[in-house]
C-alpha cells in the first residue's frame, strides 16, 4: 500500500508563544534578532526537577534570566493548618524529601517551643546523629549530581549514591523507611534504636574517610573540574547576606554563620567542629564547602556516637493525641543540609495550627540565580544551580 | 603538571572498577528479583489488621473506634461502626468494624495509625509488591484483604510483636485472677444455703 507523505506545513498552527520553547526575542534595534529566549525544563534533567529557567542568549551568553517555579506545589502550608500538629509531620519529610529527618528536627523543634516540651538527653543525641548522617548523604549526592550536570556522566554520582545507600539502610532500619522517615515527635524520637544500631552507624561512620578521600582524589583537583568551576557564579558577600542567602552558599562566599554554631540548637554546643568558609563564592568554593562540612559532620558524628548516654527516648509529657499547645507563636529553625530552614507556627489554642509557614532555604538561596548567572555560558547555568543545591519539592511546597 | 589530576581521577576509577570484581565493598549491586536483601525489622509498607485465632474477620482486634481514620493524614481510612457489640480477648463488649477500608493508592505509609491505635489493632505490613492492573478496585483493601493473623505479625516484626503479646497475656490473667478472687469473695459472702 502506498502510503502518501504529507507535508507538516498543512497543519494550522497558532504562531509560537512566549516561553514556551526557544524563539527569537530580538529587542535589540540594531541587530535584530540576535537575542534568543530559551525555556529550559520543566522537563530537563539539569533542572532537578520540574524546575523552569526562561533564558535570554545572546549567543551562549545568558543576558536574562528567570527562574519559574511552582510545578511541584502541594499545598503543604494549608494542609497543615487543617490537620493536627502531630498530621504534619510526615508531610514535612516531602519537602525536601532528600533530607526528611533535618524537616522531621525543624518541625519538631517549632512545636517544642510553641509548648514548651523538653527533650530528653539520649533523643537529643540521636537528633544529632541523624542530621549529621543526613547532612552527609546530602552533600555525597549533591557532589555527584554537580560532576553529573558538568557531563561526568554516572561514574561520581555512583561513587555517592552507593555510600548514601549504606546511611539510607541505617536509617530504614531505625525509623522504617529509606526517605520518608516520620521520626522525630515532639519531645523526643519515635522508638529507640534497635539492638546494635549504633555499632553499625559507627562502622558506617568509620568507613566513610576513605570514600571521602577516594571521591577527593577524583575530583577535587580535576583540571575540568576546576575549570568548568573556578571564577564561574561569583556571589559577592553583600548580595549574598542581603538575598538572605543561608547554608554552604553563603559560608562559600565568606561568611561565618552557621545555625548550629548561631543559636546552638539542641546539644550541638557541647561538640567541637569548625565551620568550613569558602574565599572566592564561585561554583568550586560551593563545591568545596560540602566536602569539608562532611569532614566536620564526620568529626561530629565520631563524638556523639561515643557519647549517646542510655535513658528515655521521649518526654513521658508528651501527648501524642490530642495535642493542643495555648495560643502562641514560635519559630524554630535548624542549619539543614541546605541552609536555614524554619517552621514559623501560631497557635490559637485548637488542635491545628492557626498558621504553619515554612521558611525554605532552597528557595531563598535560589532567588540569586539570575545574579549568578548573567554574563556566563548556558552551559554554565547548570552547573551554578547545581551547586545551589535545590529541591523542588522544598521550593515550591 | 596539567592532566595530573584527571589522571589521579582515572586511577581511582580503575581501582573501583578492578575492585568491583574482587572486593566485597566495592560489589553492592543486588539483582533484584532473583536476589533479595534481607529484610530489615522495622520496615513498614502499608497497614493490616491484626487478628485473633482461627476466623479472619471474627477475630479483629479492632473495635472501630475511629481513632485513626481522624489522624490519618491523608485520610485514607475508612471505617464504619458495627451495631451490635461482642466480647472482645478481655470479655468487655466492644462494637466491630462493620466496614473497614484503606485506599492504599492514598496512603503514604506513614505509621501515624499505627500510633495512636489504643488496641494494638492495625499494625505496618512489610510486604511492598502489590502493584495491580486495576488501579481503582484493586487498590482499595477492605477488611478481608487487610486482615492478618497474630501469627504475621509475630513474623514480620518479633520485637514488637512480642511485647504486645506478653502485655495482652498479662491483662488477661490480670483480669482472671481478680474475676477467680472476685468469686471466691462471693463464695465467703454467700454460705450455701443448708
Amino acid at each position: 500500500m502506498m502510503v502518501t507523505q504529507r507535508s507538516s506545513d498543512e497543519w494550522d498552527r497558532p504562531a509560537p508563544v512566549a516561553g514556551s520553547y526557544a524563539f527569537v526575542v530580538g529587542d535589540d534595534p540594531e541587530d535584530p534578532g540576535s537575542l534568543l529566549e530559551v525555556s529550559m525544563g520543566p522537563q530537563h534533567p539539569s533542572t532537578h526537577g520540574v524546575f523552569r529557567m526562561d533564558v535570554v542568549l545572546d549567543g551562549e551568553t545568558v543576558v536574562k534570566l528567570k527562574p519559574v517555579f511552582g510545578y511541584l506545589h502541594r499545598n503543604h502550608e494549608k494542609i497543615a493548618e487543617n490537620i493536627s500538629y502531630l498530621g504534619s509531620m510526615p508531610y514535612t519529610d516531602r519537602l525536601d524529601y532528600f533530607c526528611s529527618l533535618t524537616n522531621n528536627w525543624a518541625y519538631a523543634l517549632a512545636v517544642e517551643k510553641l509548648a514548651g516540651i523538653s527533650v530528653p538527653e539520649r533523643a537529643e543525641y540521636l537528633r544529632v546523629i541523624l542530621s549529621e548522617l543526613t547532612r552527609l548523604q546530602n552533600h555525597v549526592c549533591l557532589a555527584g549530581f554537580l560532576a553529573q550536570d558538568m557531563g561526568a556522566s554516572g561514574t561520581p554520582l555512583m561513587y555517592g549514591f552507593r555510600e548514601r545507600e549504606k546511611i539510607l539502610d541505617l536509617f530504614e532500619s531505625l525509623t522504617g523507611a529509606r526517605m520518608m522517615c516520620n521520626y522525630m515527635r515532639f519531645g523526643g524520637c519515635r522508638c529507640d534504636t534497635p539492638p546494635g544500631w549504633l555499632d553499625e552507624a559507627r562502622a558506617v561512620v568509620d568507613s566513610f574517610p576513605r570514600f571521602l578521600h577516594e571521591f577527593e582524589n577524583l575530583l577535587s583537583s580535576n583540571e575540568i573540574l576546576m575549570s568548568r568551576t573556578q571564577g564561574i557564579g561569583v556571589l559577592g558577600k553583600d548580595l549574598a547576606v542581603g538575598a538572605g542567602i543561608t547554608g554552604p552558599c553563603l559560608r562559600a562566599a565568606g561568611v561565618d554563620y552557621d545555625i548550629r554554631k548561631v543559636d546552638g540548637y539542641g546539644i550541638y554546643p557541647r561538640f567541637q567542629f569548625r565551620v568550613p568558609l569558602g574565599e572566592h563564592g564561585d561554583t568550586y568554593d560551593r563545591y568545596m564547602m560540602r566536602i569539608l562540612e562532611m569532614h566536620e559532620s564526620l568529626g561530629i558524628l565520631k563524638q556523639a556516637l561515643d557519647g549517646i548516654p542510655e535513658g528515655p527516648i521521649i518526654d513521658p509529657k508528651a501527648k501524642l493525641r490530642g495535642f493542643r499547645p495555648k495560643a502562641g507563636e514560635s519559630y524554630g529553625r535548624i542549619e539543614a543540609p541546605k541552609g536555614e530552614l524554619g517552621f514559623y507556627l501560631i497557635s490559637d489554642g485548637s488542635p491545628s495550627p492557626y498558621r504553619y509557614r515554612v521558611r525554605p532555604p532552597s528557595l531563598v538561596n535560589l532567588t540569586v540565580l539570575e545574579d549568578l548567572c548573567v554574563g556566563h555560558n548556558v552551559a554554565d547555568t547548570v552547573i551554578i544551580l547545581g551547586s545551589i543545591d535545590i529541591v523542588l519539592g522544598e521550593v515550591d511546597r | 603538571m596539567l592532566g595530573s589530576g584527571i589522571i589521579k581521577g582515572l586511577a581511582e576509577t580503575g581501582r573501583n572498577f578492578v575492585g568491583s570484581y574482587f572486593d566485597p565493598e566495592r560489589m553492592t549491586t543486588v539483582e533484584y528479583p532473583e536476589q533479595r536483601l534481607a529484610p530489615k525489622e522495622n520496615t513498614r509498607q502499608f497497614p493490616f489488621l491484626v487478628f485473633d485465632g482461627e476466623a479472619a474477620l471474627a477475630g479483629l482486634r479492632c473495635v472501630a473506634c475511629q481513632i485513626c481514620e481522624k489522624e490519618c493524614p491523608p485520610q485514607c481510612i475508612y471505617i464504619e461502626k458495627s451495631r451490635e457489640k461482642k466480647p472482645d480477648h478481655l470479655g468487655k463488649p466492644q462494637f466491630h468494624p462493620a466496614i473497614f477500608d484503606i485506599d492504599i493508592s492514598v496512603c503514604m505509609s506513614c505509621q501515624i495509625c499505627v500510633e495512636v491505635c489504643p488496641f494494638d489493632a492495625i499494625k505496618m505490613d512489610t510486604e511492598f509488591e502489590l502493584s495491580t492492573s486495576d488501579r481503582f478496585g484493586g487498590l482499595l483493601m477492605h477488611k478481608d484483604l487487610l486482615a492478618r493473623p497474630n501469627s504475621h505479625f509475630l513474623k514480620v516484626h518479633p520485637t514488637d510483636a512480642g511485647v504486645i503479646d506478653a502485655r495482652r497475656a498479662e491483662e488477661r490473667a490480670r483480669l482472671e485472677a481478680k474475676a477467680r478472687l472476685d468469686s471466691e469473695a462471693k463464695a465467703k459472702e454467700a454460705p450455701p444455703a443448708a
